[in-house]
C-alpha cells in the first residue's frame, strides 16, 4: 500500500489540534504566572493579601504550567506525527490520542488549581497532588502506547535515529513519573531519601526527558530542511547512548545532606555530558553547513536552528556548573534557574515552535491566518530567552559571590540580584508576547477549521440532497 | 539498531541502573535510618516534631516557602581552637610559651602538636573544634546540614535557591516567636529592604473587642492597623512559627563534630 504523505498528514490531524490547542494556551498561562511570580521581586508588598498571588504559589504554577502544559503535550504531538511521517503509515485509532489529550489537560488543570488552593506535593516538578498525576499518568501510558502500537504497524520498516531518542523518551517518563509519585506522594520513602529521588526525578523529567525529544525531533527536521542526510548514523548512536547513560544518572547537588557518594556520582556524570554534547554538535553542524536546503528567513528552520544551539549551551552550563569550585559558587543562586529556563523554553519550546509551525498547517490544510507574525514570534522569543538567560547566569555568579563571602550581609547579595532581576522581568514579558503570537496563529487556525468543518455540515444540511435522490 | 526491541532493552537496561543508583541503594542505605546519638553525651536526635510544629510543615508545604528559602547549611571544613584551661605551677613559662604559638583557627595536627607542647611544659588545654565556611560565619548554623536532621519530617524541603536566608538553624538563630510572627506579617517591620511577600492572608485584622487579644501584634506604627483594630495570628501563622522555632540543627554528631559552647549556644545571633 501507497499512501502519499497529505493522507499522513490529515489523519494526525485531531489528535493535533487537541494537543497543540491545549498546549498554547498553557503556555500562555504559564508564563502569565511567571510574568506575576517575577513581579514580586519588584513590589513584594503588593501580594500580601491572599495566598494565591505569593511567589511560593506563582512560581510552582508556572514552572509545571510550562512543562506539564505546553512542553510535554507539544512534545507528544510532535513525536506522532513523526512516526507517522517516517513510518510512511498514516495514525490510526485517532480518537484514542484525542481522549488521552484531553485527560493530560483535564490533569494539567486538576494539578495547578491543586498548586493554587496549597495542596502541592512540595517537591519541585512534581507539586501536582495526586488526582492531577494520576490522570497525567493515564493519559501519557494510552498516549504512548498508542504510539508505540502505530509505530509497530510501520509501513516503512526503517529504525532512524530520531526513532531511538523518541522512543527512549516516551519510555523514560512513565518510569520516572511513576517511581516518583509512589515513593515521594502514595508511601513516602523516610527523610533525605525523599529529596534524592526527587532530584533524579526532576533531572530526568527537564533535562533527559526534554533532550531526547528535543534532539530526536531536530535529527528529523534539521536534515529535511537543510535537504542533507543526518551526519552520520553512527555518530547519532554514540550521541544517543551517551545521553542517556550521562544524563539519567545525575541530579544531586553538590554538598547536600546525603551521603557524599550521591553528589560526587552526579557530579561525574555531569562532567561526562560533555561526550554527547559535542557528539550532538557535530551532528548538528556538519548536517546543516552547506545545505543546499530552504533559506531560514525567520521560520521553522531558523527556530529549530537557534534552539539547537541552546541546547548546546544550557548543555554546557549543566558542565561548567559540575565543576569543582564553580559548583559551591553557583549553587543555591539564579544560576541553575537560568539553566532550567534555557533547556525548557530556549532548547525545547522554540523546538516545539519550529515544529508545530512547519506541521499545523499540512496536519489541518489551512494556513496560518497570520503568517508574518510567525517571524516577529520569534524575534521575540530569542530576545526574551537572551535576556532572561544572560542576566540571570551573569547576576547568579554575583550572587554566588557574595554568598561565599561572609563579610557581606545577605540583604546585600539580595540586593545586588535587583538589576539583573528587572533584566529578567523583562526577559519574561517578551517571552510573554511571543507565546501570545504563537498562541493566536494556532487558536485561529483551530477556529478557522472549525468554521470550515461548520460549513461543511451546514452545506451538507441545507444541500438539496433530495433533488439528487430524485435524478438517481 | 533496526528493531524497537533492541532500543527498549538497552534503555530500560541504562534507566534500571540509574534507578538503581539514585532510588534503590539510598533506600537500601538511608531508607532504615534510626535515631543517632549526640556526640559526647547520651542524648539522642532527632527528636520528632512537636505537633505544631508538625502542622507548620504543612503550611511551609502549602505555601511554597522552598521555592525561596534552602534548609541545608553548607561547610568548608574544620578549624581548631586550642585554650589554655589552667596555667599548671609555672605560669609564666606557660603564658611566654603561647605567646610564641598560633592557637586558633588551626588544623587539627597543629592544635595536637601545640597541646602537646603546652601540655609538656605544664598547662592544661582544651581543644575545640569549629565548623568553616561562609554559612557558619554568617551564623546560618553550628555545622552543616546532614541527613539525620530530616529524619522525621515529610516532605522534605530541602529547596535549592537563597531568595532568602537559610533556615536549617533559624529556631537557634532567631527563638522569638513574636519575631516570627512580625516578620510573616510585615517582614520590613523587623527587616529593612526585606523582599518576602508579607503573609498576611495568615493573619486576622478585626475590631479590638471588651478586651484586646492577648495574641494581638505588637505592630511599629507604620504598619498598624487602624486606631480601634488589631492584628492575630491565624492558627496557621502560629503553627508555621512553631515550625520555624522547630528548626534546630545545632547538635554535634559523628558526622558533623563541632565543639558545644556554653557561649555560643545560649547567646543567638540576632542577625536574620
Amino acid at each position: 500500500m501507497t499512501v502519499n504523505e497529505k493522507q499522513i498528514d490529515t489523519s494526525c490531524r485531531v489528535p493535533l489540534l487537541v494537543l497543540f490547542g491545549g498546549a498554547a494556551l498553557w503556555l500562555v498561562v504559564g508564563s502569565v504566572l511567571a510574568l506575576v511570580a517575577s513581579l514580586t521581586f519588584h513590589m513584594p508588598d503588593k501580594f500580601g493579601d491572599c495566598p494565591w498571588g505569593t511567589y511560593g504559589h506563582l512560581q510552582p504554577a508556572a514552572d509545571d504550567a510550562l512543562l506539564y502544559g505546553f512542553c510535554i503535550p507539544a512534545g507528544l504531538g510532535v513525536l506522532l506525527w513523526i512516526f507517522a511521517r517516517i513510518g510512511q503509515t498514516p495514525l490510526r485509532g485517532a480518537m484514542v490520542p484525542v481522549v488521552a489529550a484531553h485527560l493530560w489537560h483535564l490533569g494539567v488543570l486538576a494539578g495547578l488549581v491543586g498548586i493554587f488552593v496549597g495542596d502541592s506535593t512540595g517537591f519541585a516538578w512534581l507539586e501536582f497532588p495526586r488526582g492531577g498525576s494520576a490522570l497525567l499518568f493515564f493519559a501519557y501510558l494510552l498516549l504512548g502506547l498508542w504510539a508505540l502500537m502505530n509505530f509497530s504497524g510501520r509501513n516503512e520498516r526503517g529504525m532512524f535515529p530520531s526513532h531511538w531518542f523518541l522512543i527512549a523518551a516516551l519510555f523514560v517518563f512513565p518510569w520516572i513519573y511513576s517511581t516518583a509519585n509512589i515513593l515521594l506522594v502514595g508511601w513516602p520513602v523516610r527523610g533525605v531519601v525523599q529529596a534524592i529521588i526527587a532530584w533524579w526525578f526532576g533531572n530526568n523529567l527537564v533535562f533527559l526527558w526534554t533532550s531526547l525529544v528535543g534532539i530526536g525531533a531536530a535529527f528529523y527536521f534539521l536534515p529535511k530542511f537543510s535537504g542533507r542526510p543526518l551526519h552520520s548514523y553512527y555518530y547519532a548512536l554514540f550521541a544517543f547512548w551517551t545521553l542517556l547513560l550521562f544524563g539519567s544518572m545525575r541530579g544531586v547537588p553538590v554538598g547536600a545532606p546525603v551521603p557524599a557518594w550521591l553528589p560526587a556520582l552526579s557530579a561525574m556524570n555531569s562532567l561526562f555530558l560533555i561526550v554527547p554534547v559535542i557528539a550532538i554538535a557535530i551532528i548538528g553542524w556538519k548536517t546543516v553547513r552547506g545545505g543546499a536546503g530552504r533559506e531560514c528567513k525567520g521560520g521553522s528552520f531558523c527556530m529549530i536552528k537557534f534552539s539547537f544551539v541552546a541546547f548546546i549551551l544550557s548543555a554546557l552550563l549543566l558542565v561548567t556548573s559540575a565543576c569543582p569550585h564553580f559548583s559551591r559558587l553557583t549553587q543555591f543562586t539564579w544560576f541553575g534557574a537560568a539553566q532550567t529556563q534555557l533547556q525548557l523554553y530556549g532548547f525545547f519550546a522554540i523546538t516545539m515552535f519550529g515544529a508545530i509551525y512547519h506541521i499545523l498547517p499540512r496536519a489541518v490544510g489551512i494556513e496560518f491566518a497570520f503568517p508574518k507574525l510567525i517571524r516577529v514570534q520569534h524575534w521575540f522569543a530569542m530576545a526574551g530567552i537572551i535576556l532572561f538567560v544572560v542576566s540571570l547566569v551573569i547576576g547568579g555568579v554575583v550572587q554566588g559571590l557574595k554568598l561565599q563571602d561572609p563579610n557581606v550581609a545577605f540583604a546585600d547579595s539580595t540586593k545586588a540580584m535587583l538589576p539583573f532581576l528587572r533584566a529578567s522581568t523583562m526577559g519574561l514579558l517578551f517571552m510573554l508576547v511571543a507565546n501570545l503570537l504563537f498562541t493566536l496563529n494556532v487558536i485561529a487556525l483551530i477556529f478557522a477549521w472549525k468554521w470550515s468543518v461548520a460549513k461543511t455540515v451546514f452545506a451538507f444540511l441545507i444541500s438539496p440532497l433530495a433533488k439528487t435522490e430524485v435524478k438517481a | 539498531m533496526k528493531n524497537g526491541f533492541v532500543i527498549f532493552l538497552a534503555a530500560f537496561a541504562v534507566l534500571a541502573s540509574s534507578w538503581g543508583a539514585f532510588v534503590l541503594a539510598p533506600q537500601l542505605q538511608l531508607g532504615g535510618a534510626k535515631q543517632v546519638t549526640v556526640l559526647n553525651s547520651t542524648d539522642v536526635y532527632p527528636a520528632s516534631r512537636p505537633g505544631e510544629a508538625a502542622q507548620g510543615l504543612q503550611i511551609y508545604r502549602a505555601n511554597g516557602c522552598a521555592a525561596c528559602h534552602t534548609e541545608q547549611v553548607q561547610q568548608d571544613g574544620v578549624a581548631c581552637d586550642v585554650v589554655l584551661s589552667s596555667a599548671g605551677k609555672n605560669p609564666s613559662v606557660v603564658s611566654n610559651l603561647i605567646s610564641t604559638l598560633k592557637l586558633e583557627g588551626i588544623t587539627e595536627e597543629a592544635a595536637q602538636a601545640a597541646a602537646d607542647q603546652i601540655t609538656a611544659a605544664g598547662g592544661k588545654v582544651e581543644t575545640h573544634i569549629l565548623a568553616t565556611g561562609p554559612d557558619i560565619a554568617r551564623g546560618w548554623g553550628l555545622r552543616h546540614s546532614v541527613a539525620e536532621d530530616f529524619l522525621y519530617d515529610y516532605p522534605v524541603q530541602l529547596g535549592g535557591l537563597r531568595i532568602g536566608p537559610d533556615l536549617a538553624d533559624v529556631g537557634r538563630r532567631l527563638p522569638d516567636a513574636n519575631w516570627q510572627l512580625l516578620h510573616l506579617y510585615a517582614p520590613k517591620s523587623v527587616v529593612k529592604g526585606s523582599l518576602m511577600p508579607p503573609f498576611r492572608y495568615l493573619f486576622e485584622t478585626k475590631k479590638i473587642g471588651s478586651t484586646p487579644s492577648p495574641d494581638a501584634l505588637n505592630l511599629p506604627k507604620e504598619f498598624a492597623p487602624a486606631a480601634g483594630y488589631e492584628v492575630v495570628p491565624k492558627p496557621e501563622a502560629k503553627h508555621l512559627a512553631a515550625y520555624l522555632l522547630s528548626l534546630h540543627a545545632d547538635v554535634p554528631l559523628y558526622d558533623a563534630p563541632f565543639t558545644q559552647l556554653s557561649a555560643s549556644t545560649n547567646a543567638p545571633a540576632n542577625k536574620p
